[in-house]
């Protein structure tokens, strides 16, 4: 199955096959070893990718343009401020079409679930979808299962929380796909109800056959886990913040509940940036998996675009 | 055999042509714009409405003088008549009776309901498209955003009825 990635878009994590990962997983440890030995690849050399970013991303725009920088490409693009609006001038669709025609790839984050769909079919090159409203984050979610495979030395026959907003959540939403993509694993979806994933979602896991529960409280599950999942709740989800306030404080982990309740071997991630879901006291104990996970976004963005652009060296 | 002595007083019948039977009473005017018919293209189109019919309580019946609809194209009838059966008419008899099943694709129908699909981002060359779900009840999904959409919106949306 060798050499399927090569052209391809990059929407959904669903579109990709167990042997389309596991090729990806190896590349990446290829490329984890190249970036620790410090050798300078000239793989992407003479390409040109675009970083269109018509929502505000630091974290997944910087971590694609070292991805990029790192195999030789050069890079160009924009990230739009927050509030700005790239819209008032020409439509998205034109805007993708003159991408297109400066660059070889095209990365992209926008606001609108399909986004990335859509470009897809417009433009001629290979379409990187970098989060499409809160649908799809595919390469966040490769980097989720490389980092569970890299600590827990595999994928098969676990038990992972989800925790968060699971509703409108891309790379939580992301992350249940690809987690159920081995089907043998077991997942709980831990959220406030209102915040639950969505019909789509319950589809897909139902049609793979993968044992999910789902329920509101962490403390009920958390010893049962091998590995926990922990995304943001945002307040504005919430119609009554004095519904917020109530339940924020329980789906915060830390480093109490985690040394009472988890099993020994659990490791706690997160595609940051945090803002008090994990409490600080975690950081510095085995639990902690986000700064690993946070650090293989390279590796693993070089392995997509290195397999799409189907070069290797 | 009732509906059919019904339908002869209604309507003449037809010498060749396109019948479509079983619809719920009240949707005839929606299957013929699923059907894309709008009375300019000079067919002989006749519409009963509200008759007696033994499945649906009421039905209605719509008829096209000289046009064969084919399968494929009448497919999108049964989203709104799920009962619906297309009939062939050659010298004044029924040469073929077929039950509608909803296409598992469409394109441009419906619109999705999700308001930050790219299809609902205003002056952006893209059609709303959508896949069949799996399964008994009728459900569609959007390619694009992943929004199913179920037969209450898909009822509103194309015959105006508020379930
Ligand atoms: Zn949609």
């Amino acid at each position: 199955m060798h050499g399927s990635w090569k052209g391809r878009d990059v929407i959904s994590i669903l579109d990709f096959s167990l042997d389309d990962l596991e090729e990806l997983y190896n590349r990446a440890d290829k490329y984890l070893e190249k970036i620790r030995a410090g050798t300078p690849l000239r793989t992407l050399e003479g390409l040109v990718i675009s970083l269109a970013f018509f929502e505000p991303s630091t974290r997944t725009r910087m971590s694609f343009e070292t991805a990029a920088k790192r195999l030789g490409a050069s890079v160009i693009g924009f990230t739009a401020a927050a509030g700005t609006s790239l819209e008032k001038g020409e439509s998205y669709a034109d805007t993708i079409r003159m991408l297109d025609g400066y660059s070889d790839l095209i990365v992209l984050r926008h606001k609108y679930e399909g986004a990335a769909r859509f470009a897809a079919e417009i433009a001629e090159h290979p379409v990187v979808n970098g989060g499409d409203g809160k649908q799809h984050h595919p390469t966040q979610a490769f980097i989720d299962l490389y980092t569970i495979r890299k600590l827990k030395q595999r994928l098969e026959g676990l038990n992972i929380g989800v925790l968060g907003d699971l509703r409108y959540g891309r790379a939580a939403n992301s992350f249940i796909l690809g987690t159920a993509l081995y089907r043998t694993n077991t997942l709980y979806l831990i959220s406030p109800s209102q915040l639950r994933m969505r019909d789509e979602t319950r589809i897909i896991l139902e049609d793979l056959g993968v044992r999910f529960y789902e329920t509101e409280s962490l403390e009920d599950v958390v010893s049962d886990l091998d590995v926990l999942y922990v995304t943001r709740i945002q307040k504005e989800r919430f119609p009554d913040p004095s519904e917020y306030e109530k339940v924020k404080g329980s789906y915060r982990v830390t480093r109490r509940l985690l040394e009472t309740r988890a099993k020994p071997d659990l490791i706690v991630m997160h595609p940051l940036p945090r803002v008090g879901e994990i409490s600080y006291d975690v950081d510095d104990t085995r639990y902690q998996a986000y700064f690993k996970q946070a650090y293989y976004g390279v590796p693993v963005r070089m392995a997509v675009l290195s397999l799409v652009f189907g070069r290797e060296r | 055999m009732n509906g059919l002595v019904e339908k002869h007083l209604l309507v003449s019948r037809i010498e060749m042509g396109t019948v479509i039977d079983h619809i719920p009473a009240g949707r005839a005017l929606a299957v013929l714009r699923l059907l894309g018919i709008t009375g300019r293209e000079g067919y002989r189109v006749a519409l009963v409405m509200n008759v007696e019919s033994r499945r649906l309580g009421k039905k209605d019946i719509v008829k096209i003088e000289g046009v064969y609809v084919d399968e494929e194209h009448a497919k999108r009838i049964a989203l709104v008549a799920p009962e619906a059966t297309l009939n062939r008419i050659e010298n004044y008899v029924v040469v073929s009776k077929k039950k509608l099943e909803p296409p598992e694709e469409l394109e441009g129908t419906l619109t999705c309901t999700n308001p930050t699909c790219i299809t609902r981002k205003p002056r952006e060359p893209v059609t709303p498209r959508f896949y069949r779900v799996r399964g008994k009840r009728l459900r569609y999904q959007c390619v694009y955003c992943g929004t199913i959409i179920g037969e209450d919106e898909i009822i509103k949306q194309l015959a105006g009825e508020h379930v």
